[in-house]
């Protein structure tokens, strides 16, 4: 019964969240520039204008694409929220993201198909650390289910500051943050239009903002995992943590140039070595 | 027992039969469609009453006039080797064949030893499990085959016309595989091993181009470097412990440091088999042959025999430093030759890649001797068989329809050949992608990687997943662009193939929904049976249910999403170039007016993943971690 009403909150309060999330992002980042930015609803609005707009495609496999996107990033977020094995969770994650790229490849479009191949990149550099944060949570829980460590006795940042650090890092390439937002950004690039996105418009391209909200919502949903524990206090500070790296983001977003491929592969990498792969083993020496 | 008599002889049969129908006919084709249909027939009734007796059965304890038969097969198949070395001026090969088959000559006659009786054949769940896969897949192969061979001696008229040899050495490897995976005696285990290397080299060496022998030959040298080690290993293992049978062997445990030795030297010869680095070379060097072959030496043959042994001698792995050699040498092999084929734009040569990464996990799982991790590499096995099998006809199909086996010319397949695409496409996601097969075995192996406290290889999976996901990811979306106003392709793709393709993939999906099946009923109970203990089901029966969930959704998705759109008008529109699109989807006008036409490549960055940079590097460094493992070893046994 638990696991449905988590189901049916995360599918409503999901977008509505996620989309005050980008809203307070436009705010913030606005403020940092010196600009007075949009009213905090504005992506809501952007997102019903898009719906009402007429469907433009470029081939008839686009959308099934997207809305394989779409449903695989609820599933993900749904399976999370119940309490479900983190692994599927981010394997799930990781088939919405091909379905995603996959659209931008269908599109046989200089700019989405540069887009995808950066896109493609970011997957591989983060990979790595994301699955290491589902082994994190295993070493030091026993369990690879979110219902299992949301019960442990003290929060789990303790044993994984490591796999913390990590996952804050790589948050920037899943946000699609400066200075990692290489396959598409929120700021229309020069050299490569969209990206990803170039050739999806009007209610597709809604879809795409709609499970960017659902996942932005799970992504923050996984910061918190570090936090909560058995305690009830817990789920307030997980809220303030998530709030704070949600910041951190958009400050690193403000204050960092976009980077090459070359430095962001290895860059990750080098920081899943040095912090996520670290801290396993030192975890598994003191186990 | 006449079943298994059967399924290893019936093959040579068909084979000594197939050697003399020179010509191309009708009726050479029917004899080979009827004895793959017998073959299939056969094993599956094999593994019905193999499943229905539900115990390990074992026959044949007393062969002396057997072993002297095979004996003397084995000096043929040395003389043939000598002969080819002599010819080929490889005189290397010559003395690594003679060394060992003087060592087993020596074995044979030197006198009585004292052997414990054992059976020499031995059937149980493993083993209805490679016959089903060897049986099925291999003669899926070889109805292919009747189809390609034809198309491939149309278009290459230069080479000779040796499709008689080489459909009884298909059968003949089959025939081999069997006898392979049901000995249980040691000596009869290495007899089917030569035969399967010869029959590789000969396999390779088909065209008899300058590169085919010389992969040929490099693949036989390599195979008989493990095959050395396999005897010396026999040798050992008669002479100090009195056993002459795996099962024997595996019982002993590996308690001393003395049985470390042989133990070593069987897993060297394993990791030659499946390829696995520093000895990757030969698997890679065979795609010079035409499809079949590599289809077949890739998926339910050759190179599962290396990790068939390997899983055979697992529960030995556990907890010593030859585990330690096949786990990082597995391990090292996955990362590093994942790495490589995202630098590779050949679809053959990144197959061939993935195999050998893919069996460097099974190696890994094997090498750790833990009850979930080789649950994890059996299924593994099975997964990859019949979805490597199906990666390569259909590249081959391709290839024959194309003219180019290259993955930036299946840009737009969907379009141009959209029933190879969906094919190519089923394999692909078979391969890699959640909820489909081979995945549930990948979480299943990080499972056990981090309940038995292995870092090492944790890093290598993680970063290897990684990497993996990448050169997949990639040739799927080259398959799925959309190219407008691109005619469809006249696919060239006979009926014979096609059954055949079609099957696999059928075969595929079947397998994904009903792996749980198997897993319960074939690999659950070898396992428990081979480690002495029960475990709880490995996947949850909850994660089951909703890897069934996403299996669903993806197969409602398309219908969901045309149900949604139902009755809107959706405007279809060219594609942005930067400049105008010329309408066609190929060109676009440049700023000066003038048409230039569009060319999308895939990423392959040869400066960080390519072979020059990556290639010696890891050969050396496996290398090194073998010898100084194996030295270790031996050293500290003597």
């Amino acid at each position: 019964m638990g696991k449905l009403l988590a189901v049916i909150l995360f599918l409503i309060l999901g977008p509505v969240l996620g989309g005050l999330l980008a809203g307070i992002d436009r705010k913030l980042s606005a403020r940092m520039q010196g600009r007075k930015g949009p009213p905090l609803l504005q992506p809501f609005y952007d997102l019903f204008k898009l719906f009402a707009k007429q469907v433009v495609v470029v081939n008839h496999v686009q959308d099934f694409l997207v809305g394989g996107f779409l449903i695989f990033v609820i599933f993900t977020g749904c399976l999370f929220f119940s309490g479900g094995d983190l692994l599927l969770v981010f394997f799930a994650l990781t088939l919405a993201g091909i379905f995603f790229m996959m659209s931008a490849c269908s599109a046989n479009s200089p700019y989405s198909s540069m887009g995808a191949q950066r896109e493609l990149l970011q997957m591989m550099a983060y990979e790595p650390m994301v699955l290491l944060v589902g082994i994190g949570f295993y070493m030091s829980t026993g369990s690879f289910a979110v219902s299992d460590i949301i019960k442990s006795g003290t929060s789990n940042i303790l044993y994984l500051p490591g796999f913390f650090i990590g996952f804050v890092f790589i948050l920037a390439i899943k946000l699609r943050k400066s200075p990692f937002d290489l396959s598409t950004s929120h700021h229309a690039h020069q050299e490569m239009v969209k990206g990803l996105t170039t050739e999806i418009s009007g209610n597709i391209l809604a879809l795409v903002e709609l499970s960017h909200w659902y996942e932005n919502v799970f992504l923050l949903g996984v910061i918190g995992l570090f936090i909560i524990n058995s305690t009830w206090w817990s789920a307030i500070i997980a809220v303030i943590v998530c709030m704070a790296v949600y910041f951190l983001e958009i400050f690193a977003d403000m204050v960092f140039p976009r980077v090459k491929w070359e430095f962001m592969l290895k860059a990750t990498w080098l920081v899943t070595l040095g912090t996520g792969v670290l801290n396993m083993i030192i975890l598994s020496a003191i186990r | 027992m006449e079943i298994i008599t059967f399924l290893i002889a019936f093959p040579f049969l068909a084979a000594l039969v197939l050697v003399f129908m020179r010509k191309q006919s009708t009726i050479r084709s029917i004899l080979v469609f009827f004895s793959c249909a017998v073959l299939i027939a056969a094993v599956l009734y094999f593994a019905v009453t193999g499943l229905i007796l539900n115990q390990t059965q074992t026959f044949l304890t007393e062969t002396h006039n057997l072993d002297l038969v095979m004996m003397a097969a084995e000096v043929g198949l040395m003389a043939l080797i000598v002969s080819y070395a002599f010819r080929y001026r490889k005189y290397y090969v010559a003395v690594l064949s003679v060394v060992q088959t003087g060592l087993m000559i020596w074995l044979e006659f030197s006198g009585e030893h004292e052997v414990t009786a054992a059976p020499h054949i031995l059937s149980d769940k493993l083993t209805i499990m490679m016959c089903l896969m060897i049986g099925i897949i291999g003669s899926l192969i070889c109805v292919y085959a009747v189809g390609y061979m034809k198309e491939y001696h149309e278009h290459h008229t230069e080479y000779k016309d040796r499709s008689a040899r080489f459909f009884a050495l298909l059968f003949v490897f089959l025939g081999a595989m069997f006898g392979l995976v049901l000995s249980n005696n040691l000596t009869w285990m290495y007899f089917f091993w030569e035969i399967t290397s010869l029959c590789s080299f000969l396999l390779i060496g088909y065209t008899k181009t300058g590169e085919a022998i010389n992969n040929a030959f490099r693949a036989l040298w390599m195979n008989l470097l493990g095959g050395l080690g396999f005897a010396i290993a026999i040798v050992f293992c008669v002479l100090k412990y009195g056993v002459g049978d795996l099962r024997g062997f595996v019982a002993l445990g590996s308690g001393s440091a003395g049985i470390l030795i042989p133990l070593a030297l069987l897993a060297f010869a394993g990791l030659t088999k499946s390829a696995q680095l520093p000895f990757s070379g030969w698997l890679l060097g065979a795609m010079v042959a035409p499809t079949p072959t590599s289809a077949l030496l890739h998926s339910a043959t050759m190179v599962k025999a290396g990790v068939f042994l390997l899983i055979r001698l697992s529960p030995m792995f556990h907890g010593n430093l030859v585990g330690t050699m096949v786990t990082t040498i597995g391990g090292f092999t996955f990362l590093m030759t994942s790495m490589l084929a995202i630098s590779q734009s050949d679809s053959k040569k990144v197959l061939a890649y993935s195999t050998i990464s893919n069996l460097g996990l099974i190696t890994a799982c094997a090498g750790v001797g833990m009850h979930e991790a080789v649950w994890a590499g059996v299924l593994l096995m099975l997964f990859h068989a019949v979805s490597k099998s199906l990666m390569f006809l259909s590249v081959g199909a391709v290839e024959n329809s194309l003219g180019s086996r290259n993955i930036e010319d299946m840009h737009g397949l969907i379009v141009k050949l959209p029933g190879l695409a969906f094919v190519m496409i089923t394999g692909i996601a078979g391969m890699f992608l959640a909820p489909f097969g081979m995945l549930i075995s990948k979480w299943a192996a990080l499972k056990a990687f981090v309940d038995s406290n292995s870092m090492l290889l944790v890093i290598f999976l993680v970063f290897g997943s990684a990497t993996t996901l990448f050169y997949w990811t990639k040739w799927l979306g080259k398959l799925l662009a959309v190219i407008h106003n691109s005619a469809r392709l006249n696919s060239k793709v006979g009926k014979s193939q096609w059954i055949s393709l079609l099957f696999q993939a059928f075969l595929m999906i079947a397998l994904c929904i009903l792996f749980p099946v198997v897993s319960t009923n074939m690999v659950e109970p070898f396992l428990s049976e081979m480690f002495h203990e029960q475990l709880p089901a490995i996947i949850s029966q909850g994660n089951m249910n909703i890897m069934l969930m996403m299996l669903f959704a993806i197969v409602i998705l398309p219908i969901a999403v045309r149900f949604l759109t139902f009755g809107r008008k959706q405007k279809i529109v060219l594609s942005y170039m930067g400049g105008a699109n010329t309408g066609d989807d190929r060109n676009f006008t440049n700023s000066l007016g003038e048409t230039t036409p569009m060319y999308l490549a895939n990423w392959y960055m040869t400066d960080y993943f390519g072979e020059k940079k990556l290639l010696r590097p890891s050969i050396l460094t496996a290398t090194a971690v073998i010898l100084v493992l194996m030295g270790i070893v031996i050293g500290g046994a003597l």
